[in-house]
């Protein structure tokens, strides 16, 4: 991408888990980072998700979820991506993502979960690394 | 004082003598120490730090104004703390079985779970409950799930915590019906609805309608209780979810207090005296990792609370000026890396509120970074109380660390921190006020990013995060919640709805309508509405209607 494009990011909370604290400092780091960033909020279904990612014109979307409710959300937004022809925008996750759920989000599409601990700038670094532009 | 100004001198010699020349060779650690709430802390504290006390005014006697040292004359002396881990899983049969174990392991009370949906107000078959049904805690969607959840449980005799704001009226209404089918009337139930809608705009966002009406419906609880419920706790006004959401431990202190302002007021406003409902009021905290802090954090909001409640709204029966807290500890400190770690985190904030004077108690599961806890992870959490009960002694004297030169200081500076925030609110016009123009989620949010950037940049240690690292496979046995049972709570509700009695709804529909348009208590409405089976989801749908529904502030 050439480097006068912002990186655009939309932070996303599907379901009605209210846990934000993640969502809302992983926005600011982003933003921080020099990237633009969109935060939907809480209480998003799949389909609002996927219509702001395309209305926004986002190369990032990234989730987050700490209610249990990935395995049916997440699925959800990457099937409506490839329905809108929208999949080459970078999808990661992040929240209370057992082992076992990781593999299979990834089988669906998901490029990167990331889990609790990680630094900010791994989040960072990899959106740089791996953003399709 | 002859004594002092020899302390006072002494002090300065060592600082200029022993002390510094230790420093010149041996630096410390660290330029400056802080607390977590960034209170910065000296090498040592001596009698000069406390010399302006007044014991009395200052400190008391456990069971008496302004209760620093506690809200019962013999505290756990007489009785251990309540143990009350919060559980609650998928199905109402499931939670049941699982309120019946910890009832057999020693657990002394009751904690309900509820799923998103139910918290949130919507049945399990609506849209929005997709994938969250019996995630989180157990669905309720109407009164027949609730007969399930305490069937063979004697309401009479187990006291019952429900984490429930929104909609917490229409539970306590489900509570009384079942009761009632029990045999046990109202006035014999013991318990507590959280009821705290102000957190939920700032930090756990379960909320529904917009501020107005939410206050009116926690009013509306408070009336009636204070009327025909004696033993149940209407309110808990929650320090807890804003401390996880990244607040410090004085905006813990400053927020919750601030909201239970709110409430005080909104109840007086409405038209109750403030000793009619205020003993009934309690309060929930985090305990988190910074040990002395979190002790002093809990004497100084109980002082605090009693200095408002005598002084601000001029209560006259001292039981309304008794902070009665549970605590539990915190899981945003939790890792999933090393999780057995995390058993040790959680015994040192377990003693913490024990040392802090708390009333009940859950601890976190080691597991709880990586999904919802096993039965094995539970346990352990609740013999990590009862050791401390049983075993230690920390029980065996009343607010032990009083008199402390470093935490009676560090308790003083959080009730002055945390009043000095309060003022801050107040003068916006109120939580209320503060909330909708954005500032106590703006705060909560600072810290939590900075708390992050302290942490990524390694000027805080997580062990096991940060440092002391180890290559780890996760080799976790996690509970899973199997996800047909979502589609057999729908099946469930379905076949309810078609076996009662709709013009019996209806009619109870549409008398709540009319009750929340006007300025009557709700309360009884809603007790009738729930027990012909009205559901949650369309009670709320009524009321959605009338109050409508709140949006929240872009703080980013």
């Amino acid at each position: 991408m050439s480097s006068s494009k912002k990186i655009r990011v939309l932070v996303a909370k599907p379901g009605l888990d209210g846990h934000d604290r993640g969502a809302k400092v992983v926005a600011r780091a982003l933003r921080d980072a020099g990237m633009e960033v969109i935060y939907t909020g809480l209480r998003q279904t799949p389909e609002m998700i996927v219509e702001a990612a395309i209305q926004e014109d986002v190369d990032v979307i990234g989730m987050s979820i700490l209610s249990g409710a990935h395995m049916a959300l997440f699925p959800k937004v990457m099937e409506l991506l490839k329905a809108e022809d929208a999949d080459d925008i970078l999808v990661v996750g992040g929240g209370i993502i057992p082992e076992d759920d990781i593999t299979e989000l990834k089988k669906c599409g998901i490029n990167e979960i990331f889990g609790p601990g990680t630094p900010l700038e791994d989040i960072v670094k990899y959106i740089r690394e791996n953003v399709n532009a | 004082m002859n004594e002092k100004k020899e302390i006072k001198d002494a002090l300065k010699d060592w600082e200029n003598t022993t002390l510094s020349e230790t420093i010149t060779k041996y630096p410390e650690r660290k330029e400056e120490f802080y607390t977590i709430s960034e209170i910065p802390l000296k090498q040592i504290y001596t009698p000069l730090d406390i010399k302006e006390k007044d014991y009395m005014a200052d400190l008391g006697f456990p069971g008496e104004f302004p209760f620093t040292r506690g809200v019962q004359p013999t505290m756990y002396r007489g009785r251990f703390w309540t143990m009350r881990q919060y559980s609650g899983f998928a199905t109402a049969k499931e939670s049941n079985q699982r309120f019946r174990f910890l009832l057999d392991q020693g657990q002394t009370g009751l904690s309900v779970a509820f799923d998103l949906p139910t918290q949130i107000g919507y049945d399990s078959d609506h849209l929005l409950s997709q994938g969250e049904v019996g995630k989180v805690g157990v669905a309720i969607d109407s009164l027949a799930d609730m007969e399930v959840l305490f069937d063979r449980i004697p309401l009479d005799k187990v006291s019952t915590s429900m984490t429930i704001n929104a909609p917490a009226a229409i539970l306590l209404a489900m509570y009384i019906a079942v009761a009632e089918k029990q045999g046990v009337s109202m006035d014999k139930l013991r318990g507590t609805i959280q009821n705290d809608i102000l957190k939920e705009y700032v930090a756990r966002g379960t909320y529904i309608f917009p501020p107005g009406p939410s206050m009116r419906l926690i009013t509306d609880t408070f009336k009636f209780c204070s009327e025909n419920m004696p033993r149940w706790n209407t309110i808990s006004i929650s320090g807890y979810h804003i401390r996880e959401a990244g607040s410090t431990a004085v905006q813990e202190v400053a927020f919750t207090l601030a909201d239970g302002i709110a409430y005080v007021q909104a109840a007086i406003d409405a038209g109750l005296d403030v000793d009619s409902f205020a003993s009934r009021l309690s309060f929930f905290f985090g305990s988190h990792s910074d040990f002395f802090e979190e002790i002093a954090k809990f004497r100084a909001a109980r002082r605090l609370w009693a200095r408002i409640m005598k002084e601000r709204f001029h209560a006259k029966d001292e039981q309304s000026c008794r902070m009665r807290f549970h605590t539990q500890t915190a899981g945003c400190t939790l890792t999933s890396q090393q999780p057995d770690n995390n058993v040790v985190r959680v015994t040192l904030q377990a003693l913490q509120a024990v040392l802090g004077g708390t009333q009940s108690l859950h601890t976190n599961s080691r597991d709880e970074a990586l999904s919802l806890p096993t039965r094995e992870s539970v346990q352990i959490a609740l013999r990590t109380q009862q050791i401390i009960a049983f075993e230690t002694g920390a029980g065996d004297t009343i607010d032990p660390l009083a008199g402390s030169y470093f935490i009676e200081t560090l308790t003083d500076e959080i009730e002055q921190r945390a009043m000095e925030y309060i003022e801050q609110i107040d003068s916006m016009g109120g939580a209320p006020a503060a909330i909708e123009k954005g500032f106590i989620q703006r705060e909560i949010h600072e810290s939590a990013y900075a708390f992050q950037r302290a942490v990524d940049e390694e000027s805080r240690i997580v062990v096991g995060v940060n440092r002391f690292k180890v290559d780890e496979e996760q080799e976790f046995d996690y509970l899973r919640i199997d996800p047909a049972s979502e589609t057999s709570q729908i099946t469930q509700l379905l076949y309810m709805k078609g076996s009662r009695e709709i013009t019996d709804v209806v009619e109870a529909l549409h008398r709540i309508k009319k009750v929340a348009e006007s300025d009557a208590n709700l309360m009884p409405a809603l007790i009738d509405a729930v027990k012909v089976y009205a559901t949650l989801g369309e009670i709320c749908q009524v009321l959605r209607d009338v109050f409508g529904e709140y949006r929240a502030p872009d703080i980013l």
